[in-house]
């Protein structure tokens, strides 16, 4: 299996899942098209280049070819981030940007710990101080007020 | 003549106004810095900072932005010739011949002739913009939604085929942020597409969490766990002065590199990046010593970096002109215009003269402020690059995060900006080139307006999009792409968007 199959078989499942989608939406007339109409032209756009590329991806590098060596480091940071997005209007936008910070410095990057308080505690007071009492952006407070 | 004179009288009292000299000294300030440091693009930077615009009057806005754009193109140079690391993509070229010299102890003068020939492209293509976005959106008002949609169609092909790679690739790309570019309400009948009963995603995926996502967040999972630790040279103000032979060899290669910037800036496609790559092989071709570049050569820097500036300035055009971006940058620009309640297209100019020539003062003001930040001042910047990665990161995590809420106070957007970093992580992976998905998703209403609107005036006929002649003129371009991308199929020697790839692959190893 090499790269661009693997990308080809991606496009066309996506493009078939869009397909899928698509049957809810009217499609309209060619003289009035609906809101299903270009959605089902580009999904279908996107099966042929699909197609194309499981065609002519015969030449292209083997998928295990790539590597991912910053895997678990990228996998440990997207976590941070999904928390983030999950526990940032419960928790308050203070709260979960200190414990993202301290993950971050001192589990994952294993830095001294008065640095990471110090960054921790300066960056994540630091920015809500600019972004929501300067900038006047409203940042969430969460149910502890934090 | 006198008309643009007293336009540009105007532009000058505008960005002159303490307020908008602050915002446009900021713009280019945090530009040189985006630039200066790796992984921080200029997209990126733009992005995150777009949400700190919204309470400001659109003229300073646009001001702030534009100068982190052009801001960046200055600073890139920077970690190019001292550490060979680009700044930025635009960059690259720069990192051959000048840290060749810096290693021969000649940075000084690298940094310098970039500096200058940055100024003189920058100040070159700003009149260049000047005289042409006007009389091009008065043609562009002759328009109608055939037109629109086959020059929309002609700039994604060329955004396609410019972008480098497999052509088949960027188009899927293309493809896949015009889909995501449609979820949300639907304008015409008050539909909810793609949505699934989340109420944020009425309004559709914004453009600042697909970018930030797919170029910060996606650059920081790429390389945080990569230890690299580069030597960092500090040059001293004195060694900065070029030799009177550095001078005479800079000039002609500046002079090549402004005009061929401008020209690519105008086409679709990462214009500032290609403009480098051309402007290095065009002075290598007329070099009488070829041999010299990739050894030190000056041309080698002067050319490339004048050819970034001058670009970044050229893709300023179709969208103050036409309010069709170029390129991802050129689109966030045109989100943030969008978001202050303008609407960029050819009455843009006529309506809002104070915004568009505002700007375009700024910028030769803009251009003066960065040729003296980023001589004198170089060592100070020097200083960011001593900053390890592993602070650097999560620092950066932290304002993408809160940036991309504060565009509309939503945790969705934060998740989407989640979504797309992995993509674009996954994406950069697989060779594929994000960049087009950022347009897409730009241009998907505009191009889904305008495919409409042509359907309905011709009762459903696709005749109508050859029948008008400035439609077919840009469909017969657009073929005409098509077939180029095709050539590579039908011979056996590699065109110059593979050797293009190939090289930008062999800087990054």
């Amino acid at each position: 299996m090499t790269t661009d199959r693997l990308s080809g078989m991606a496009f066309l499942l996506l493009s078939v899942f869009v397909m899928i989608e698509t049957r809810v939406l009217p499609l309209g007339t060619h003289s009035r098209p609906g809101p299903g109409y270009l959605p089902l032209l580009l999904s279908s756009f996107l099966a042929i280049l699909g197609v194309i590329l499981i065609v002519r991806g015969r030449l292209a590098s083997s998928w295990r070819s790539v590597k991912w060596p910053e895997g678990l480091h990228a996998l440990a940071i997207l976590a941070g981030c999904v928390f983030a997005t999950l526990a940032m209007e419960t928790l308050g936008y203070r709260l979960v940007m200190l414990i993202l910070m301290v993950f971050l410095f001192g589990v994952l990057e294993r830095l001294k710990w008065w640095v990471v308080c110090g960054l921790s505690l300066g960056l994540s007071f630091g920015s809500f101080w600019l972004f929501d009492t300067m900038l006047k952006v409203i940042l969430p407070r969460g149910n502890l007020g934090f | 003549m006198v008309e643009t004179l007293q336009n540009l009288y105007l532009g000058f009292s505008t960005s002159l106004t303490p307020i908008n000299f602050f915002y446009g000294f900021m713009g280019c300030l945090i530009g040189t810095l985006v630039g200066v440091l790796p992984g921080v693009g200029p997209l990126a930077g733009i992005s995150l900072l777009l949400p700190t615009t919204f309470g400001l009057n659109p003229t300073s806005a646009i001001i702030l932005l534009a100068g982190i754009y052009y801001g960046a193109m200055y600073g890139g140079s920077t970690t190019s010739i001292l550490m060979r690391i680009p700044g930025e993509a635009a960059s690259v070229m720069t990192c051959i011949d000048g840290y060749a010299m810096a290693q021969k102890g000649r940075a000084g003068p690298a940094l310098a002739i970039s500096a200058i020939g940055s100024y003189i492209a920058g100040t070159a293509s700003v009149i260049g913009l000047m005289f042409l976005a006007p009389p091009l959106a008065k043609y562009a008002l002759r328009f109608g939604p055939p037109e629109y949609f086959s020059l929309l169609v002609l700039g994604l092909l060329v955004l396609g085929y410019m972008t480098g790679g497999s052509m088949v690739k960027n188009l899927a790309m293309i493809v896949l942020g015009l889909l995501l570019g449609m979820i949300g309400i639907d304008h015409f009948t008050g539909y909810f597409r793609f949505s699934y009963g989340l109420v944020a995603l009425g309004d559709g995926i914004g453009i600042v969490p697909v970018a930030v996502g797919l170029f910060g967040i996606s650059e920081i999972l790429t390389t945080a766990g990569l230890s690299i630790r580069p030597e960092v040279l500090k040059p001293r103000l004195k060694d900065l002065l070029p030799s009177k032979e550095e001078m005479r060899d800079s000039m002609a290669p500046i002079g090549r590199g402004s005009l061929l910037g401008f020209l690519i800036g105008i086409i679709p496609g990462s214009a500032h990046v290609i403009s480098t790559f051309i402007s290095y092989a065009v002075e290598r071709r007329v070099s009488r010593h070829p041999e010299r570049f990739g050894k030190g050569a000056i041309e080698g820097v002067a050319g490339p970096e004048s050819a970034n500036n001058a670009a970044s300035c050229g893709s300023l055009v179709p969208m103050l002109a036409l309010g069709v971006p170029t390129g991802p940058i050129p689109a966030v620009l045109l989100a943030a215009l969008m978001v202050h309640g303008i609407n960029p297209g050819p009455m843009l100019i006529k309506e809002q003269p104070v915004i568009f020539w505002g700007l375009i003062a700024s910028m030769y003001v803009g251009n003066l402020i960065l040729l003296l930040l980023n001589l004198p001042l170089v060592g100070i910047f020097v200083n960011f690059l001593r900053v390890p990665y592993k602070i650097l990161y999560p620092t950066i995590l932290m304002f993408c995060v809160v940036g991309v809420y504060a565009v509309n106070t939503s945790v969705v957007d934060v998740g989407i900006m989640t979504g797309m970093g992995v993509l674009g992580y996954v994406l950069r992976k697989y060779d594929f080139e994000p960049a087009p998905i950022v347009l897409g998703v730009v241009l998907a209403p505009i191009i889904e307006m305008s495919f409409r609107q042509a359907l309905a005036m011709s009762a459903g006929s696709y005749v109508i999009f050859v029948q008008r002649p400035i439609s077919l003129v840009f469909l017969i371009a657009a073929l005409a792409m098509i077939l180029l991308a095709l050539k590579p199929l039908l011979k056996k020697r590699k065109d110059w968007r593979e050797r293009f790839t190939e090289a930008e692959k062999a800087e990054n190893v």
